[in-house]
């Protein structure tokens, strides 16, 4: 509704309207910031996690099917996103390359996640020398820029998928452990806990069954936003040349292979907004999961 | 407050120490061999000079002795002598740092100058279109991929547009100027090549823009969100009340406090830049410690890796001091506790 001209006194019923009209607007607003974004982002995982399951089905053609005569074809209907230098489908490619990309994701964020978890949960709950230990060596993983740490053992390790996963994980615990410990030190002199020890339970259930289940959604949104860090950092090292080995479609190798090809400009393109639908998705759900978590964000 | 920085100062040197013999173990716990990555197949067949080679690397002394001989070199200012260049590590380091130390202080500038306002204005204006902007450009800066961000840019400025010059520090058809600092940017105007200068600077911004797409995201948010935090703060309540003008509470009251988190997140992110620049020096040709790390590391060169590696944990360490420091000063409860 609009104000009424100045100097005229607002009628119960304008006060009324118009506080419906800001509340409204301000309901839409946190409508949008709390489910739109992240729905939207879900959808978009959703649909590369369907596509990535259901490749063979979807996929137009076969990712490694060569045909030189219609190398380099520019994007129409048989090829809707062109072909690369061998005359691959690269829409079948960007599919088949979701595979790679969201297992290398999943692995490393889960495994990675729960050796960090690990250590820096128990490292909280031992406390003394063990906590001393277990932080300081998480500490040190942090002077190493994971980049470079990772450059180094993928490289020493040797080209390969699984190989850039090992390096990967090497790096990835070490936030994890931060985050861990910190939650369980924020936990451990609650009362519940003292009731579960004077109970008898063994530290193990303490730890694992009564501590972590409370501490467990600060993790969750860790682990979400760290998924699109994840699959970025793989892609990175797969453009190095120290991810996938050729001919395996993967999202950062496509864009390398497409680097010099400026006017095919589509070969390099559209697997790099593979890459960017991916990691945005996760940074939305992420960050619903925190607002949503987070009752202080909550309100505002 | 000198006690303080010595603690910090001796806790960094043993994480150094640490760090180097973690890389060593690395470097020398995995199943690649430099050797037969470094003498060609023919060489590698022949026992006699793949034994002389190993000898001569040392690579035939016991591990504890080898990562003394390290540590003892390190004492002298010795990082070891690079397996592929055949010169000192710390020769390599020192001729490709600048051109590294340029990039990424380039790319540090264009986030601040642009990430900082973003972020208070978004924050003062919240939900509004401008807001949105902010969130939408810091979200495509963090998620996008830099290599794929750098091809783009070429793609587009150098390639379609003829905008920007190419990949290099500098054109083809410039000469690099004499070398007295290593900084282009320094050395050029010194040696009076202004075209020189000009050209190092237009090969600066693309490489720049990419690089500081993420980290002007970073900033933006992290800005964004101190900036609400202190706004929500009982003093900025107080200061409405006395009638201050809303430019005042801003600049005066709540930025300083929102600053804190920011300076923390920027130190952080400029150690990043420093070494971070891998993949967007491996893209645009840049003579830098990136381009020189990935090279050295494709060819599992351990002196090199190892000295890299320590220089980044030097400089990871430095920069979280002057952080904590930095802190003391815009924060006097930092000293008193």
């Amino acid at each position: 509704m609009t104000l009424p001209a100045s100097g005229a006194a607002l009628t119960d019923a304008e006060v009324t309207a118009l506080a419906a009209d800001v509340t409204g607007a301000a309901t839409r607003r946190r409508w949008l910031r709390r489910y739109l974004l992240p729905a939207m982002g879900g959808a978009v995982i959703l649909a590369w996690l369907l596509a990535a399951a259901l490749a063979p089905m979807i996929a137009p053609y076969a990712p490694d099917t060569v045909n030189v005569a219609g190398r380099l074809a520019e994007p129409s209907l048989a090829h809707w996103l062109g072909t690369d230098e061998l005359g691959r489908d690269v829409l079948t490619r960007i599919i088949y390359g979701a595979r790679t990309s969201l297992t290398v994701g999943f692995t490393v964020v889960l495994i990675g996640g729960a050796a960090g978890t690990l250590v820096g949960a128990v490292a909280a709950y031992a406390g003394g020398w063990a906590e001393e230990i277990l932080m300081r060596a998480t500490d040190l993983m942090f002077c190493f820029p994971p980049i470079i740490l990772a450059m180094a053992i993928a490289a020493a390790l040797g080209i390969g998928t699984r190989n850039t996963v090992i390096a990967m994980l090497v790096v990835w615990w070490p936030k994890f452990a931060r985050l861990a410990r910190s939650l369980v030190v924020g936990q451990r002199s609650l009362e519940y806990v003292a009731a579960a020890r004077t109970i008898g339970f063994p530290p193990t259930h303490i730890l694992f069954r009564q501590i972590l289940p409370n501490a467990v959604g600060p993790l969750v949104v860790l682990i979400t936003l760290d998924l699109g860090n994840a699959i970025l950092v793989f892609a990175g090292l797969s453009f190095l040349g120290l991810g996938v080995v050729p001919p395996m479609p993967e999202w950062g190798s496509m864009v390398s292979e497409g680097r010099e090809l400026v006017a095919q400009w589509w070969v390099a393109t559209f697997p790099g907004v593979a890459i960017l639908t991916v990691v945005i998705g996760f940074n939305f759900v992420g960050d619903g999961l925190r607002d949503w978590l987070d009752p202080y964000a909550r309100r505002r | 407050m000198r006690r303080y920085i010595a603690s910090r100062l001796a806790i960094a040197a043993a994480m150094v120490l640490l760090a180097t013999l973690i890389i060593f173990l690395i470097a020398n716990a995995v199943p690649g061999d430099p050797v037969l990555t470094q003498l060609g197949d023919i060489a590698a067949n022949n026992p006699a000079i793949v034994a002389a080679y190993r000898h001569k690397w040392g690579f035939d002394l016991p591990m504890w002795q080898r990562y003394w001989l390290f540590l003892r070199g390190l004492a002298h200012g010795d990082l070891g002598i690079s397996i592929s260049s055949q010169r000192p590590v710390i020769e390599d380091i020192a001729q490709y740092a600048p051109a590294t130390v340029e990039l990424s202080t380039a790319a540090f500038l264009l986030s601040l100058v642009f990430g900082l306002p973003l972020g208070v204005i978004a924050a003062m204006k919240r939900d509004s279109w401008i807001d949105h902007l902010a969130r939408a450009v810091s979200l495509t800066g963090v998620s996008a991929p830099t290599f794929w961000l750098a091809f783009i840019m070429l793609a587009v400025f150098y390639g379609w547009l003829g905008w920007a010059p190419g990949p290099g520090q500098i054109g083809a058809d410039q000469f690099p100027p004499p070398e007295v600092t290593g900084f282009m940017l320094i050395d050029a105007p010194l040696a009076g090549q202004w075209d020189t200068f000009r050209d190092a600077l237009g090969h600066l911004v693309l490489p720049s823009i990419v690089l500081a797409a993420a980290t002007m995201g970073l900033i933006t948010r992290t800005t964004r969100a101190a900036m609400l935090e202190a706004l929500s703060q009982d003093y900025i309540r107080v200061a409405r009340a006395k009638g201050l003008r809303r430019r005042a509470i801003m600049l005066g009251h709540a930025l300083p406090n929102a600053l804190l988190p920011v300076v923390t997140l920027g130190g952080l992110a400029y150690a990043q830049l420093l070494t971070g620049t891998v993949l967007t020096e491996t893209i645009f040709s840049w003579p830098g410690l990136g381009r020189y790390t990935f090279q050295s590391a494709v060819i599992l060169d351990f002196p090199a890796i190892m000295g890299i590696t320590l220089v980044v944990a030097v400089v990871y360490v430095i920069v979280n001091l002057i952080v904590d420091l930095s802190y003391a000063l815009l924060d006097p409860r930092v000293m008193r506790r």
